[in-house]
């Protein structure tokens, strides 16, 4: 096994999704089988090997610091599950 | 033939010619999506009232002698892409009344050149998916045999226009997704070069390898809607700053002393007959026109699906994250305190796909696996791009197929999700190398099923795939057959 339901459920934690017991269980088996299968990337030799994080070598990408207008804040909230005046309204953060 | 039948370039001709108005055919793509679409589910969301105002506003342009290639013509985008005012789902239950309050670039691009919006077409949730089967919104239904997908997740854009529902299309590209439905629809679609379009307002699934390209009948139209959408965006950081030339008047370069590389790992024992039949004839007909053919290798080429499932999804879960229930999207009714406000409303608002890929990505990024997993990948894509780096420098562009097999049937590789994934391997290391590629009919399996070329480009060297793919077209007629809706 290359992956245990208890790591499942830890992962689902850090990714924040509260799934169900069928769900966990199906995914315990799905992830170990794709987990089994990345494996066969060790056998490569990546030893001095420099990673890819970007297809196109490039520098920072600077721009000009300046003022430019804003969506605005009826826009910002037009989506807002909930809202009060001009803020996103959520739950309380502190029991 | 029927208004909805015709390319950009034709109607173009006559929207000049002002044999036909830019209403007349947005009324007709209209009547034709309300017809057909019912069997085909490529739209998620029609927008006939800003369509008719749009071709309104193109008539106005073209009476006024002011007129683009794009003016006037009907296209669909694919629901990844942000419309001001019109609801985008990116495929999703999480996005499903989301409203944007702006535009994409690509998006701005188009319309800027007076195109017609006609809608917004269906995906794979978040475009994880190869097969259209993980949309919220139900699957799309190949045109070509409604029992079988349409490849994905681009699927709505590709079976749009082998539905005739739009005259073009923009999709996205992160392993596959723009040129594998094209070869299952019996489109041409291009992925360009890793920054040549810009990203910016495009919903992000795996940002180091996600890019915007066109779906359309023939290679000229794609060659407009590249020209049309590409170039430098201040808005989009890893956008590249080199000058976009004028792919149309390239097209007709010929393949007269063109390098043609044939990577033996990718014509490999299980390739379906049928595919390697077509693969066959298209070798053979760019020797005739004076081509020469030489076998290359990508040694790296059997790594490029594990590596891509593990970085792709490492980057998906950090993306997706923003998706939490305050700002926008769905929130969930049935929580108590913030962070089960987030988990809940996250379970309940993504499919099992997307569920699935955010966990293997959580899990390759989590503390203790990072080095094993996410760090080798990018190890092995340094292999996986200088293995092209390499091949181009003998030939000039390089020819596959797209897809080990032609479409395979809704529901056929649902259970197993490693398999779907498999179904991707020659076009996900083009992503990796960050490089471009095109798929063009290239021929129809024993069944009817259509088959598409991979040709593959130097990056930033789309003028050589579309000349190349240009030179194929004007040989054969597998671009002209029509689906059987």
């Amino acid at each position: 096994m290359k992956i245990t339901r208890a790591e499942v459920e830890h992962v689902a934690k850090l990714a924040r999704l509260d799934l169900s017991d069928p769900e966990l269980d199906t995914l315990t088996v799905q992830m170990d089988s794709i987990l089994t299968y990345v494996e066969k990337l060790n056998a490569l030799d990546t030893d001095g090997i420099v990673p890819t994080s970007h297809a196109v070598p490039m520098e920072n990408a600077f721009r000009p610091d300046e003022r430019k207008d804003s969506i605005g804040v009826e826009a910002a909230l037009a989506n807002a599950p909930q809202r009060a005046e001009s803020f996103f309204r959520v739950p309380k953060v502190i029991e | 033939m029927e208004i909805f039948d015709l390319t950009i370039h034709e109607l173009h001709e006559k929207l000049q010619a002002k044999e036909l108005s830019s209403v007349e055919a947005t009324r007709a793509m209209l009547a034709r999506i309300e017809a057909v679409d019912d069997k085909v589910n490529a739209y998620i969301t029609v927008t006939p009232e800003q369509a008719l105002a749009e071709a309104e506003a193109a008539d106005k342009r073209i009476a006024a002698g002011d007129i683009a290639t794009l003016t006037g013509i009907p296209v669909g985008l694919k629901d990844i892409f942000i419309t001001k005012g019109i609801r985008t789902t990116c495929g999703s239950k999480i996005l499903s009344n989301f409203i944007p309050p702006y535009d994409g670039t690509a998006v701005a691009r188009l319309k800027e050149r007076g195109a017609v919006i006609v809608g917004k077409l269906n995906q794979d949730e978040f475009a994880m998916g190869s097969s259209n089967e993980s949309s919220y919104f139900g699957p799309v239904k190949n045109p070509w045999n409604l029992e079988c997908t349409p490849g994905g997740s681009s699927g709505g854009s590709a079976a749009a226009i082998a539905a005739r529902t739009a005259t073009a299309t923009l999709g996205t590209d992160t392993g596959g997704s723009i040129r594998q439905p094209a070869s299952h629809c019996s489109c041409v679609g291009l992925k360009p070069t890793y920054g040549r379009v810009s990203r910016y307002g495009v919903i992000a699934y795996a940002s180091s390898l996600d890019q915007v390209g066109p779906l359309t009948r023939d290679v000229t139209d794609a060659a407009i809607m590249l020209g049309a959408v590409a170039g430098y965006d201040q808005m989009d950081s890893t956008s590249v700053n080199t000058p976009v030339p004028d792919y149309v008047a390239g097209l007709g370069a010929g393949v007269k002393g063109l390098k043609i590389g044939l990577p033996s790992q990718y014509f490999i024992e299980g390739l379906d007959p049928d595919v390697k039949r077509a693969m066959d004839e298209a070798i053979a007909l760019y020797k005739s026109l004076g081509a020469e053919i030489r076998e290359v290798s990508l040694p790296h080429t059997e790594y490029a699906v594990a590596t891509y499932y593990i970085i792709a999804t490492a980057e998906a879960s950090s993306n997706l994250a923003r998706y939490d229930g305050v700002r926008f999207g769905h929130r969930t009714e049935d929580a108590r305190g913030l962070a089960q406000m987030y988990a809940k409303s996250r379970a309940e608002g993504f499919g099992s796909e997307v569920k699935r890929r955010i966990m293997l990505g959580t899990y390759a990024l989590s503390s203790g696996y990072y080095d094993a997993y996410y760090l080798k990948a990018q190890k092995v894509r340094t292999l996986i791009q200088q293995d092209f780096l390499n091949a181009f420098q003998e030939v000039d562009v390089l020819l596959t197929p797209i897809a080990p097999t032609p479409p395979f049937k809704i529901g056929e590789k649902l259970a197993d999700p490693l398999q779907m994934y498999l179904s991707d391997i020659f076009t996900i290391p083009v992503n990796l190398a960050g490089t471009c590629g095109l798929s063009i009919p290239a021929g129809f399996s024993a069944a009817g099923l259509p088959i598409g070329l991979q040709l593959i480009g130097k990056p930033f060297d789309e003028q050589t795939i579309l000349s190349t793919a240009y030179s194929f077209e004007r040989e054969t007629q597998w671009h002209q057959k029509t689906a059987p809706l």
